[in-house]
């Protein structure tokens, strides 16, 4: 498990968690490069459907964030 | 150069180009610059000081040269003999010493050689121009000439080059080397030097100018030594001393006797001394006539002279020189005293009578002073001479009398210091240069004046460092030697002495940023911008200057000037800040120990009239504090003791006395009622010690870690001065001063003001009266409205449905943001081989002026039709590209970014290859979602351009009025059957105004306004639509009314709550609010009146502070007092809360005699009627008993509440609390509007507050609505929900959990009910389509299968 790189798609709410993301970045943190990130306009535009699809690309975990 | 940041309070350094912070508007970067630096106004070349001395620090010494042979091309030379005037302007004397500047310039010498510096010159002509003179003036010309494209010849009489440089200064200060290399700069350029060739008959300026030079430069300087004047100068034995080094110095030797006696005490009678001592002399003394304190020679030489055995004799003049067979043998001395100051400011020496004496010598050197040989220059016609024996020329050209020939140095100044002529050298040059081109010689180059230069603030915290000594050649190496006495620093040294410069301003103008800067933003050009005044053609003015924190440092007993642990409360929120010093991590600063207890001491620098002059409330310290407390609690994890030490809690604000229950209760967060005067430092630790005294009297010393100042708001001077230009006045406490019932006017008509200028107070508010102002401005200038609005016009849109994706990509570099980790052209590379993708190109920065040409001009030529961005967010830049793209034809929307800066190389820098990894990535989903993207048209919806007000109280009136005046006509629904609201019970405001002259004439107004229409008697009973376009049922007298209307505005105001509590409507002597005020008969025969505060407010039932209720009492205790100055006034409370200015009522209500005493919640006062009147008991902490108060009266402050606002709310979907006061969009940002668009809050639905602070927010709301009603259409985001009305069953869960009514359920003949979107309320969250189990609805924009592309392109 040591050199275990999961693959995680985030959905991340266009006002608050990918602005976040954004100032993250601003702030020059660093964090692990394993987040791939899809903006929407809402955490509640994420659709269950969404989540099981990424699961089923083989992706290790989902992130919804808002 | 690093300079604090003012972002983090000094905790982190910034340079002098610089962003305020990340996220600051406008992004730019900008230069801090102010006058030139006092060492540079000081050099008479005005050399670059601080440029240099910057580039020393950082061992940048080419760097360095390049900036000192801007002006100097002598570096090496006057790094040793300059007598550096700019250190006497240094302000570093200020702190310790000034700065070793010379010795500075010199190590940029040593380290680098001058000559491999390279030198910019223009091309060059063809004009010839003769130097007469290779002393410092004659190079320095010859050098700028060059320089400007010129060749000169120099002509030099003495068979070596150099000058007074070469024969006038001995080698142990200046050796021969340094002084040939600096020459060979000046000869590398082409400039000729012709030594041993003098200007004679053979050889004069006519012939110069007839062998075809255009100009001729004489800089001959001054090398005639003056005489004695005293019997025996003839004899043998005498010598000038310039004559006396002259030979020394071109030979290395001359005659030197045994005895050696030199007259004078410039540093050519030092020179002199210290050449004779080298040169075996075995006595060597200088005869001096004033004291060591007047003498010219320079301190450290003088030193050096007495050093290495030179005797000095002061207050001493020479007489006679006694010869014997024609030799010297002696010399004949008076003794002087000093009497009073003559024209040089010096006081002039006179002989005592009969104080002669004689010493033995056997060589006799006079060196009083120099002259120039003018034997040369007598006969040229047209030149003049001053009666000092110098040319005279033009103060600015140095022209002199004879056209084309120039003169300067020595010889035109008298003897002087090297670096002005080198200064005359570089003037000459720019007047020849004129002078051959026909130009204006003195256009521009008069001296300007500078009154009164501001520079850099000498930090307060600027540590003493001692300048940097120069090493020395050993005494006992000096003797029969030439070799340098001084030996320069290190680097280590002279870097270190370098950061003594405290900078003074600011930029240092090296120029390395134009250097660097890729795009060319930074150029020499933009360096040399200059603040201009600038002429605006305005309407009205709105100030909003703000406040400066206070500063402590004034407060010895804080310690905060000497402790590091003890700071401000500002410094402490970048302390918890993400972005601040410490990346929110919470230490202290003395050693970044992460603190175990913290304490706030409140009111520093408020409600404090002896120690800072600041007698008013700052409004905001107590709720920041909070605040801070509880976020450094979070931050710290829990394990933090925190400890506020407070006079009052006053957390009067919207939400914030439940802020202040939760830090109490919740997080632990210790309230101590007490004011700390002393912090002492803990000796042997970085821990600080306090003691102060409880509620119940006992005297506590605690230790903790860190003490907060909790630092009030002030006007700064710069204010108070911007103020009195404009002609505004000011409130005793140097707030602005409010005219009338508007709380942003100024005393001057059509300036307005907002903010903590108006008053301190906090960011809603100051978001409230911004808009105010806005609004106060607006009415004024309403006819103007719209006339300087340009149109923009794009191209047609192309049809881009029937072709297949055809995708450009570009992506940028950011600089090296992106580029300095990601692999870019890895990324561009892999971007080819995508699906769709017809283009791809890398940009340095995508988002500049020619990249987006560039991109209009791809997207035509190539024909694409999809653009994806991989840069920065397209948070901040999808708006620019959509244009761009727009610009070139093609719907804003097939436009997608990929966020491969904040999102990949800022948060990934270790990491380079899964950067790139990542930004492949990224560019890919963006890629397969661009390439299902449809066009999307722009929507909008049409304004009815009026206003539904509800509420006809001075909110509500004053919002109508207000949008009115700018011409939208307004409805105003009051229930009642008259307009006033509860001000009617209001007799006069905290500022003493009289409110029933202002409601009447209000409500006049409102009544006469041709664009208002009152409708008394009245409810809203229904209301349907959305911005711009409501459809409200007003139900009254009988009948329905349906208003269309653009915007509503909810004023439904409040009211003083019911009690049962204290005898109230038990006991008629037991009154409310304005009961007591409103019938002042009650009071003639009282003895005593009692007011209870806080009855209602602040308790479980209603946890908020009514806030005007402790200013409201106070007013008519003053009141009672004024007129009844022996009636006893009581006013129980828990915390005063006179925020603001308002406190100096409070202040004025002690004064006159009012007694205050506190209780608790927990220890209510209790009321019984006895003898016909009534008893208070109440205990008093400060007494520590109960008191029993016997009064005739008692009146009750009860809560302020709003009214039902419930079914309202209901009607608009408006949000209430669970005090059921409205909720704003957002409490700070958005302060009057709710989340739906076009509805607009003001008044005491909103919380309780003033009558001013409710005129301030009613027009804020009106401003607010104007935003929208100055509309024809309002463009609304197109991004919004699409219904399949087939396969829609009319379930209904969309319509009830949309938010924003944006889907409503419609009968559709023959299938029952369907959802319908309407787009304009729709603010595209996308919660129904992820909700509807029929996958009816979709996301423009944001469609499942494109949210699904991106996905599957993700892994």
């Amino acid at each position: 498990m040591a050199d275990f790189e999961p693959k995680i798609v985030a959905f991340l709410c266009n006002w608050c968690a990918y602005a976040g993301a954004d100032l993250a970045g601003v702030s020059r943190l660093q964090y692990p490069s394993n987040l791939r990130t899809v903006r929407v306009m809402c955490s509640g535009r994420v659709d269950p459907v969404f989540i099981v699809k990424a699961f089923k690309q083989g992706c290790d975990g989902v992130l919804v964030s808002g | 150069m690093a300079l604090p940041s003012e972002y983090d309070q000094g905790f982190s350094q910034r340079k002098a180009i610089y962003k305020k912070y990340a996220q600051a508007i406008p992004g730019a970067f900008v230069v801090q610059k102010t006058e030139k630096a006092p060492c540079r106004m000081a050099c008479p070349a005005g050399i670059n000081i601080q440029g240099y001395v910057q580039m020393v620090k950082q061992g940048k010494y080419k760097e360095a040269l390049e900036i000192i042979m801007e002006d100097l091309p002598l570096p090496g030379v006057l790094g040793r003999v300059c007598p550096h005037g700019c250190e006497d302007a240094c302000r570093r004397c200020e702190v310790d010493e000034p700065l070793a500047i010379r010795d500075l310039k010199r190590l940029a010498a040593d380290k680098c050689d001058p000559r491999d510096v390279d030198i910019q010159c223009m091309p060059e002509r063809d004009e010839k121009v003769a130097i007469i003179g290779s002393g410092p003036a004659g190079l320095s010309a010859a050098y700028h000439l060059a320089r400007k494209g010129v060749k000169s010849v120099i002509y030099e009489a003495l068979p070596k080059a150099g000058g007074m440089l070469r024969v006038g200064i001995p080698e142990h200060r200046l050796p021969r080397d340094v002084l040939d290399k600096d020459i060979e700069v000046i000869t590398n350029l082409g400039v000729e030097i012709k030594t041993n060739t003098p200007l004679c008959s053979d050889l004069t300026i006519d012939d110069l100018l007839k062998q075809g030079n255009k100009a001729v430069y004489i800089a001959i300087g001054a090398h005639k030594g003056i005489e004695l004047g005293i019997p025996g100068e003839k004899a043998n034995g005498v010598r000038q001393g310039v004559d006396f080094l002259r030979e020394v110095n071109l030979t290395g030797k001359t005659d030197v006797g045994k005895k050696v006696a030199i007259i004078g005490g410039g540093n050519v009678a030092i020179d002199v001394a210290r050449c004779a001592v080298r040169l075996g002399a075995d006595e060597v003394s200088i005869v001096y006539r004033r004291t060591r304190n007047e003498m010219p020679a320079w301190e450290e030489e003088i030193n050096a002279a007495e050093e290495e055995g030179i005797e000095i004799t002061y207050l001493s003049a020479p007489q006679e020189i006694l010869i014997e067979n024609g030799q010297v043998t002696g010399l004949r001395c008076i003794k002087m005293e000093l009497s009073d100051k003559d024209s040089s400011g010096r006081r002039r020496p006179v002989p005592i009578p009969g104080s002669e004496y004689d010493i033995e010598i056997d060589q006799l050197i006079p060196a009083i002073g120099q002259r120039p040989d003018l034997s040369a220059l007598e006969d040229i016609a047209g030149m003049e001479f001053s009666k000092w024996g110098t040319t005279e020329v033009d103060s600015i050209t140095y022209e002199t009398g004879r056209e084309g020939v120039f003169a300067g140095g020595d010889v035109q100044t008298g003897p002087w210091v090297a670096i002005g002529a080198v200064a005359a050298g570089k003037e000459a040059a720019e007047s020849i240069i004129r002078y051959i081109d026909g130009r204006d010689m003195a256009e521009g180059r008069e001296p300007i004046d500078r009154e009164d230069p501001v520079y850099r603030p000498i930090p307060k915290n600027a540590k003493q460092e001692a300048r940097a000594k120069m090493p020395e050649l050993a005494l006992e190496d000096r003797k029969g030697s030439f070799r340098e006495v001084e030996l320069g620093y290190d680097e280590d040294t002279g870097q270190a002495e370098a950061g003594r410069c405290l900078n003074c301003s600011y930029c240092c103008e090296c120029y390395q940023c134009v250097d660097v800067c890729g795009p060319k933003a930074v150029t020499l050009e933009t360096h040399a911008e200059i603040p201009e005044n600038m002429e605006l053609n305005v309407g009205s003015v709105i100030l909003a200057p703000g406040f400066k924190p206070f500063d402590p440092s004034r407060f010895d007993h804080y310690n905060y000037m000497k402790h590091p642990n003890v700071i401000t409360s500002i410094e402490f929120e970048r302390i918890l800040s993400a972005t601040g010093p410490t990346m929110g991590h919470l230490v202290r600063m003395s050693d970044k120990k992460e603190p175990k207890k913290i304490a706030w001491f409140q009111c520093v620098g408020s409600r404090d009239l002896n120690r800072c002059d600041h007698s008013y409330c700052s409004s905001v310290c107590c709720m920041y504090s909070v605040k801070e407390a509880v976020v450094a609690r979070e931050h710290a994890g829990g394990d933090l003791d925190c400890a506020i030490f407070y006079m009052d809690m006053r957390t009067h604000g919207k939400d914030f006395e439940k802020f202040y229950d939760n830090a109490k209760d919740k997080h632990g967060v210790r309230f101590i009622r007490s004011r700390v005067h002393t912090v002492d430092p803990v000796r042997d630790s970085d821990d600080l010690e306090i003691r102060y005294v409880t509620e119940d009297g006992e005297i506590v010393t605690e230790t903790f870690d860190q003490i907060v100042l909790s630092v009030g708001l002030e006007i700064s001077p710069e204010v108070i001065e911007l103020a009195r230009r404009l002609d505004i006045d000011l409130t005793e406490t140097n707030f602005s001063k409010a005219e009338g019932f508007n709380p942003v006017a100024t005393s001057r008509q059509g300036i307005y003001t907002c903010g903590a200028f108006q008053g301190p107070k906090d960011i809603p508010e100051s978001v409230m009266e911004a808009s105010s102002a806005a609004c106060s401005a607006g009415i004024k200038l309403a006819s103007a409205r719209g006339t300087l609005v340009k149109e923009k016009v794009f191209p047609d849109e192309k049809d881009v449905t029937k072709e297949s994706p055809k995708i450009g990509v570009f992506v940028c570099n950011c600089g090296i943001n992106i580029g300095g980790i990601a692999d870019v052209p890895a990324i561009a590379k892999y971007t080819k081989s995508l699906p769709h993708v017809e283009y791809v190109e890398e940009n340095l920065f995508t988002c500049s002026q020619d990249t987006q040409d560039k991109m209009m001009e791809v997207v035509r030529e190539k024909g694409l039709n999809r653009v994806v961005v991989a840069a920065c967010t397209p948070r901040t830049h999808e708006p620019l590209f959509q244009e761009t793209i727009r610009n070139a034809g093609l719907n804003p929307y097939l436009f997608e970014m990929a966020n491969i800066r904040n999102q990949c190389t800022w948060v990934h820098a270790n990491d380079k290859e899964k950067a790139t990894e990542k930004g492949k990535d990224l560019v890919r989903m963006a890629v397969a979602r661009a390439s299902l993207l449809d066009p999307i048209k722009e929507l909008s919806v049409g304004v009815e351009k009026s206003a539904l007000v509800i509420g006809g109280g001075v909110a509500g009136m004053t919002a109508a009025l207000s949008l009115a005046d700018q011409g939208y006509p307004a409805a105003i629904v009051e229930k009642d059957s008259e307009l006033g609201g509860s001000a009617k019970d209001v007799s006069k405001t905290w500022k003493g105004q009289d409110v029933q002259e202002f409601l009447s004439e209000l409500i006049q107004k409102v009544k006469k306004h041709a664009d208002i229409t009152v409708i008394t008697d009245s409810e809203v009973t229904d209301a349907k639509g959305f911005v711009g376009n409501f459809d409200t049922t007003v139900t009254g007298n009988g009948k329905e009314t349906n208003v269309q209307h653009g915007v509503t505005i909810v004023a439904t105001g409040g009211c003083a709550a019911e009690t049962d509590e204290y005898l109230y409507g038990k006991n008629p002597n037991v009154t409310r609010w304005h009961d007591l005020e409103n019938d002042p008969g009650r009071l003639e025969d009282a003895k005593s009146v009692v007011f209870i505060q806080c009855v209602g407010s602040r308790d479980n039932h209603r946890p908020y502070c009514s806030r005007i209720c402790c200013t409201a009492s106070i007013l008519q205790a003053i009141s009672i007092k004024e007129k009844h100055p022996d009636t006893a006034v009581y006013i129980i409370y828990r915390d005063i809360r006179t925020y603001g200015e308002r406190e100096l009522h409070y202040k004025k209500a002690r004064e006159l005699g009012v007694i205050f005493i506190r209780y608790s919640l927990d220890n209510k006062p209790v009321v019984k009627e006895v003898d016909g009147g009534l008893e208070v008991t109440v205990f008093d902490p400060i007494l520590q008993k109960n008191l029993q108060i016997r009064t005739d009266l008692l009146n009750l402050a009860t809560a302020i509440e709003p009214v039902k606002n419930d079914k309202l709310a209901g009607f608009y979907k408006l949000p209430l609390n669970e005090e059921n006061f409205f909720m704003e969009a957002h409490a700070k940002l958005r302060p009057v509007e709710f989340a739906s668009d076009g509805i607009f809050l003001c008044g005491l639905a909103h919380y309780p507050k003033a009558m001013d602070e409710s005129i301030a927010q009613a027009m804020a709301a009106a401003s607010r609505a104007v935003t929208v009603l100055s509309k024809d259409s309002i463009q609304v985001s197109p991004l919004v929900s699409q219904i399949d009305a087939d396969k829609c069953i009319g379930c209904g869960l969309c319509e009830e959990i949309c938010a924003f009514s944006a889907i409503v359920l419609e009968e559709v003949e023959g299938s029952g009910l369907r959802a319908k979107n309407i787009s304009a309320s729709c603010k595209g969250c996308g919660l129904c389509a992820s909700s509807c189990p029929q996958k009816a609805i979709d996301m423009l924009h944001f469609k499942d299968q494109q949210i699904v592309a991106a996905v599957i392109a993700a892994v």
